[in-house]
């Protein structure tokens, strides 16, 4: 499988390390509602298609990137670079 | 599916002419010597291909061993037995057939113990009980010990065990080489074996076997048992209870819904709208060309990641781990079984040479605390049994009792009370990643 890094170009995903479900959203930290923070430590999409998840390209750039994911053919349709370089880094390679 | 030729399969699993069914009958010594004379040609189905009827008292989604063990016994000893078990391909013919066939119960915490022994006491007279032998083989599983960390926590676990009466034993590295010859317990290596816990009575069962035998034992009870019927929706009636299964093979109502889907429970469980805690991975196994008996019974190393076994047909049965991220495929990435080959060839120098014949992979829905989810969900007549993650095949008896008794009484049965759902609300988890046999 390649990942292709905004940053360093296409690379083997041995280099780099899952994140997991990149759709959880945190609760804000007053938030008192016991359910909305167990979905948020437990519950998954865990989707039977396209998937957004988190990697970290640990042995290149180190930056966390946004794929999109089909989990059962393994086709990467999207990869977004995230952090304070993401906003010029998606503008020259957005899409791909 | 492993060790099973194609040509054999397909007469067992292919629906026949009507017509051509005969009455089945029981295995004995009788039935051998008169099927011996037509050369074993005319042993007949032995459960029937029915088509689907309008409607059933529970739906089992998933006829791998656990659907097909709680459909038996809800039809033995709760007398249920307008069932239908529904599977989208073959039975048996996920994880199931899959798998690498140990039978163990020597978890960490109580409610485990309590689920696991349940299902180790079942194994034991299994075949007897399904007239149809299931080959146990209780040659015990071997957890090795590489570092003192290894060494406290299985040394926890045989105390836990002792006091809770399940069976397990620590055994020096001698000892352990004792019990299992090929053993390199040489301290030159990277991670020398330091001990190892034994639980004797463990082992490995034939996986189809258990599959068929069920789904046998099932049939003559009357289920039916309905195969390529895929569900596609699970329809709710106003008051939010289910009122049946959508299918491709149309409506089918029930009063209760089973959902026994492995790695395909969130698919299933999103149809009738309820979240859960799993996520899918692929785990992986391999076997080598079948060799002469050489390796007297299971060992398992989560350090090195590597745990092996000898079929009766000869090949050497290993498991590897799962890929770092989610997978429908069934398949996983190339450097998983090299990494378990690498760590094989230090443990067990004699299988360096060795070829190896195949690699394949399913799809796992592990949990957040790797132990199993089963009772009731928010929906009313929805019931689940899932998150068996990487180690379900030994649970399959006493997953099917325990989840039989919830299908049919509506309320848990206490062995597994505590693997509710809603224990990820409560907090009231129950931690077994480090007795689980693959590092997540």
């Amino acid at each position: 499988m390649l990942i292709h890094c905004p940053a360093c170009g296409p690379r083997s995903h041995h280099e780099f390390t899952y994140g997991g479900d990149a759709t959880i959203v945190r609760p804000a930290p007053d938030d008192t509602d016991i359910a909305r923070w167990q979905a948020f430590v437990y519950d998954r999409e865990n989707p039977r298609g396209d998937h957004q998840e988190l990697w970290h390209h640990v042995f290149g750039c180190r930056h966390w990137l946004k794929v999109t994911r089909n989990v059962t053919t393994h086709d990467i349709s999207a990869v977004e670079l995230l952090g304070p370089h993401a906003k010029d880094a998606n503008a020259g390679e957005a899409g791909r | 599916m492993p060790g099973v030729p194609k040509r054999r399969l397909d007469l067992w699993l292919r629906p026949g002419k009507k017509g051509r069914q005969r009455q089945m009958s029981r295995f004995n010594f009788w039935e051998l010597a008169k099927n011996a004379l037509s050369a074993h040609e005319n042993w007949g189905r032995q459960w029937r291909a029915p088509e689907p009827k309008g409607e059933y008292d529970v739906v089992i989604i998933g006829a791998g061993g656990h659907g097909l063990a709680t459909a038996y016994y809800l039809a033995k000893e709760h007398g249920v037995t307008n069932v239908a078990v529904l599977e989208k391909g073959w039975l048996g013919g996920g994880n199931t057939g899959r798998n690498t066939t140990i039978v163990r119960s020597n978890y960490l915490w109580e409610e485990s113990e309590g689920l696991y022994d349940h299902a180790m006491d079942l194994w034991q007279n299994l075949s007897q009980e399904l007239n149809y032998n299931v080959m146990y083989s209780a040659r015990g599983v071997m957890m090795l010990a590489h570092t003192i960390h290894d060494v406290q926590v299985f040394k926890r676990h045989v105390y836990a065990n002792r006091l809770a009466g399940v069976q397990n034993e620590w055994l020096t590295a001698e000892e352990a080489k004792e019990y299992c010859p090929p053993l390199n317990i040489s301290k030159n290596m990277r991670y020398p074996v330091l001990g190892a816990a034994l639980q004797r009575k463990a082992g490995v069962a034939r996986h189809d076997a258990v599959a068929w035998g069920y789904a046998r034992g099932a049939d003559k009870y009357g289920v039916d048992i309905i195969q390529n019927c895929a569900v596609t929706g699970i329809r709710r009636g106003a008051d939010g209870a289910v009122e049946g299964v959508e299918t491709s093979r149309g409506f089918i109502r029930a009063k209760k819904i089973g959902v026994v889907a492995a790695g395909h429970t969130t698919t299933v469980m999103d149809m009738a709208g309820v979240r859960m805690p799993l996520e899918s991975y692929p785990l992986q196994a391999l076997v080598s060309e079948p060799v002469k008996p050489c390796f007297p019974c299971v060992v398992m190393s989560n350090t090195i990641h590597a745990y092996m076994s000898q079929s009766d047909k000869g090949e050497l049965v290993i498991g590897a781990g799962t890929d770092q991220y989610i997978s429908y495929s069934q398949t996983g990435g190339l450097q998983i079984p090299a990494h378990t080959i690498e760590a094989i060839c230090e443990l067990f120098p004699m299988f360096r040479r060795m070829r190896m014949l195949r690699n394949w992979g399913g799809t796992v829905d592990v949990t957040p605390d790797r132990s199993p989810i089963i009772g009731k969900t928010p929906v009313p007549g929805l019931f689940v049994n899932c998150g068996w993650g990487t180690g379900g095949f030994k649970a399959t008896p006493g997953s099917g009792h325990v989840f039989a008794h919830t299908l049919a009484k509506g309320e848990p049965h206490p062995i597994n009370a505590p693997f509710t759902l809603d224990r990820y609300r409560t907090g009231r988890l129950i931690d077994e990643a480090a007795a689980a046999a693959v590092a997540h």
